[in-house]
């Protein structure tokens, strides 16, 4: 059951950037002139942008932030439980934004995890933001890894340092950075600290033409490796157009209802053929 | 010993998951790994789920979850 | 084609050891975790604020976390009460008194037929200037100060404190989060029942979900409370006994959803319950303006718009059934005369029940409704024109009217405050629940089931009183 993400290039043309925004609660800083916030409106755009993360990572909160909308901030896991979309124009390029349900991983069952999950895999954004909480890196990075396995066009968020510095924990940004092999940002989206930074690496990785290949699987067993192997050979057969396909592999060895379910209906490849992520 | 166990107040480290499927992957979700240190931080007032503190974060496990997972105990 | 690759895949998995999906995941975790540690620098820092161990202490003691539940409640309804009486009646006589005589001179100085002006002053614009009379201030008050203790951390600490309750009832423990968004909005907190995996359990946080007191039905509660259980006491004590009516209604509500999912997880429900999982995030300062700004914009206004649309059409509704005669009779008093029985049965009155007809819509307009139906088919009694209440100045004098015009007694009052409590949702929140479920039968239940329940409770409560005298 794929979810189809809006087709970039359609609707009107952009508004007149109004830098700075309308909203009261702005917290941006002035170095971020390059960007207006467009509310539910974002006119034309040619990039889409995903927002990934567990529950409680402040994904809202950043979406708020960059679109200039109130979309439901609480301070509990569950309050996003549908997608919510918006708009904002960076440097003159129109971008739409999807704010998802926080999820632990791709590979769980509940319906406002499979929201997220479907939009990740199918909807193959331009970028996935996958805001993480650096005081809990070790509980977000089972997340990223696997958004890595999926896609190379990724940036880490890494929001809530304001709250990382005063329990006295510190990330080291350029190592994870490295090991992550896409960019990772230190971010207080409640205060708009690293927005401006946030922003830039979202263009950069939108308009690369050779984003990094995704993170391959490491798993010892010759036996498993085998079976993965046929079958994503199988599955590249099959759907072409699928990046991915050891990723689909493993999931379907797995026994994955969601997957098996977009194999049936041909959603797999549907939305993979005419790919958003060229839009770039 | 199994985590239900674990003295209030008490840390200890995962020695394994004795549960399969998708139980056990939302207990690795929230961070439940043999290795893990965890705390037994607070019960709830009506006696049943705990809080434990498992990599920096606060997580509400019922007892009958808690069995499953296996622990040694930290010496203090 | 396709479920040949299904086959493949089958077939290769028979020939793998059937842990292997977990052995995946766990070597994705052992990852996450060797790159974590190299990243990090915890610095010896301690992994949770004593401020927030120490609140914790207390929000979750034994006995200090109930005192402190009841106590944080409690407050917010009596701020709600206290702080919405001067604005609500300022409102009303700019809006009721004011506004609708200048419409009625206006009308009348451009000659307009008189059932022009009936539907549409009488009717369209008066119903609608009470709701927003009656609804305004009680949400602004009420939607910033909920959204305080949301923002600070404080649900989750409650849905700890409750679960227990909820696990015997054989519900998930994430339903008293679904509750909690329940009591803004039920439509809303449906919709959030998708954070729970079970579809058992699901449907149980689905079907109770009404027994949260949506932001449409507080109105009700709070003018009851406040204009006939709060008239009981000195007038120093109302307030709190007012507040105190209300908290009432609230814990009753908590009690049905607890039996109503112990009674459906044990017979048309039953089944394994699912793997339960909830975090405590820490404590966050709520940032204060912030906060008035979107809960007055967003939820507020949101919802005003909402009942304003509704009301305006309920309010030609009135005005036609009030005024359009079969025979010797107005339609509303057939409607009425009609009801009347069952309505009795019930310790409510006729008037109230076709209040709840022409209310299918949205409960908002219920306090309305009923206050402008027993003034058309009461005024005539009273010496008035139909469908004409210049009269009502405040809270005082809408309770004098359903007293002396409408006949209403304290057990009127209880039971329309426990009857907004158990009856069938608004049709918004239906709908959201055939979009969840995809099941009429399961969307027929969760409608009828809490009206089936509100009869049975009125009407008992109803009898025991009239036995007792
Ligand atoms: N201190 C601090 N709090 C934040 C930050 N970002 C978000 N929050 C708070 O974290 C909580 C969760 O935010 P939200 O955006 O709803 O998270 P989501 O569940 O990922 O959408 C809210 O109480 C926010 O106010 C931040 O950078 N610093
Ligand atoms: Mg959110």
């Amino acid at each position: 059951m794929a979810t189809p993400l809006p087709t970039p290039g359609v609707g009107r043309t952009p508004e007149p950037p109004d830098a700075g925004g309308a909203c009261a609660s702005c917290a941006l800083a002035p170095e971020a002139t390059r960007l207006a916030r467009l509310g539910l409106d974002p006119g034309r755009y040619s990039h889409v942008v995903a927002l990934a993360g567990n529950p409680n990572t402040g994904k809202s909160t950043v979406f708020n932030a960059l679109t200039g909308l109130r979309q439901h901030v609480g301070n509990w896991a569950g309050k996003t439980v549908a997608r919510a979309e918006g708009g904002f124009s960076y440097g003159g390029v129109g971008y739409r934004i999807v704010d998802l349900p926080g999820t632990y991983s791709l590979l769980s069952a509940s319906a406002d995890e499979d929201v997220a999950r479907d939009v990740l895999l199918f909807g193959r954004p331009d970028v996935t933001v996958v805001v993480v909480d650096a005081t809990r890196l070790e509980r977000n990075l089972p997340l990223v890894l696997q958004v890595r396995q999926i896609t190379g066009r990724v940036v880490v968020a890494l929001n809530l340092v304001d709250e990382a510095r005063r329990h006295g924990i510190t990330v080291d940004v350029r190592h994870l950075a490295r090991e992550l092999g896409v960019p990772v940002v230190a971010t207080a989206a409640r205060r708009g600290e690293g927005l401006p930074d946030l922003l830039a690496a979202i263009e950069q990785v939108a308009t690369t033409d050779d984003p990094p290949a995704p993170l391959r699987l490491v798993h010892h067993d010759p036996e498993l490796e085998r079976a993965v192997a046929t079958l994503a050979d199988q599955v590249a057969a099959r759907f072409p157009s699928l990046p991915n396909t050891r990723w689909v592999a493993l999931r379907l060895l797995e026994g994955d209802p969601g997957i098996e379910a977009a194999v049936r209906d041909g959603s797999l490849g549907d939305q993979a053929a005419p790919t958003v992520g060229a839009a770039g | 010993m199994t985590l239900d166990e674990l003295p209030r107040g008490d840390r200890a480290v995962v020695t394994a998951l004795d549960i399969r499927g998708g139980a056990r992957r939302r207990l690795m979700d929230l961070g439940l790994l043999p290795g893990s240190a965890v705390h037994a931080e607070m019960t709830s007032p009506l006696g049943d789920p705990t809080a434990y503190e498992i990599r920096g974060a606060l997580v509400v496990l019922r007892r009958e979850q808690a069995r499953a997972v296996h622990v040694e105990p930290e010496g203090r | 084609m396709s479920t040949d690759l299904l086959e493949e895949a089958a077939r290769l998995r028979r020939g793998l050891p059937d842990d292997v999906g977990d052995r995946i995941v766990e070597s994705l975790y052992t990852d996450a975790t060797r790159l974590a540690e190299t990243s990090v620098d915890r610095d010896g820092a301690a992994s949770r604020l004593t401020v927030d161990r120490a609140l914790d202490r207390v929000l979750t003691h034994r006995v200090w976390g109930f005192v402190a539940m009841g106590v944080l409640f409690f407050a917010v309804f009596w701020f709600t009460i206290a702080g919405a009486a001067v604005p609500s009646d300022l409102l009303y006589v700019l809006l009721v008194e004011n506004g609708h005589a200048w419409l009625l001179d206006g009308f009348a100085a451009v000659g307009a037929p008189w059932w022009v002006t009936g539907l549409l002053v009488d009717g369209v614009y008066l119903a609608t200037a009470w709701v927003i009379a009656v609804m305004l201030p009680p949400m602004a008050i009420f939607f910033p100060l909920f959204t305080l203790l949301e923002d600070f951390g404080y649900l989750p600490r409650v849905a700890f404190n409750l679960d227990r309750l909820f696990a015997r009832a054989g519900a998930h423990g994430k339903q008293s989060l679904t509750m909690m968004m329940g009591y803004g909005c039920n439509a809303a907190g449906v919709t959030a029942t998708r954070i729970i995996d079970s579809r058992r359990e699901r449907l149980i946080a689905v079907i109770t979900n009404n027994f949260s007191i949506c932001n449409g039905r507080w109105p009700t509660l709070i003018l009851m409370g406040t204009i006939f259980v709060g008239a009981v006491v000195p007038p120093a004590l109302a307030g709190f006994v007012a507040a105190g009516a209300v908290v009432a209604v609230v814990i009753l509500g908590i009690g049905v959803t607890l039996a109503v999912s112990w009674a459906l997880s044990r017979t048309v429900l039953r089944g394994e319950s699912s793997v339960y999982s909830l975090e405590l995030p820490p404590y966050r300062p709520p940032r204060i303006l912030r906060t008035l700004w979107t809960s007055i914009i967003d939820r507020t206004l949101k919802v005003l718009r909402r009942a304003v649309v509704m009301a305006a059409p309920a309010g030609a509704v009135i005005w036609l059934v009030g005024n359009v005669h079969l025979g010797d009779a107005s339609v509303a008093a057939h409607l009425v005369t009609a009801l009347g029985p069952i309505g009795w049965v019930m310790g409510l009155n006729g008037v109230i029940l076709l209040a709840y007809l022409v209310a299918v819509p949205a409960n908002e307009i219920i306090i309305p409704t009923i206050v402008m139906l027993t003034l058309t088919l009461g005024a005539p009694a009273a010496g008035a024109a139909p469908g004409v209440m210049l009269e009502l100045g405040d809270d005082a004098q809408i309770g004098t009217v359903l007293v002396t015009t409408g006949g209403w007694t304290l057990l009127t009052a209880v039971n329309l405050m426990i009857f907004t409590l158990l009856h069938h949702p608004c049709s918004t929140t239906v709908l959201t629940i055939w979009h969840e479920t995809r099941s009429v039968r399961w969307t027929a239940v969760a409608t009828l089931l809490p009206l089936a329940l509100g009869f049975v409770v009125c009407a008992s409560v109803a009898g025991v009183v009239r036995a007792l005298g």
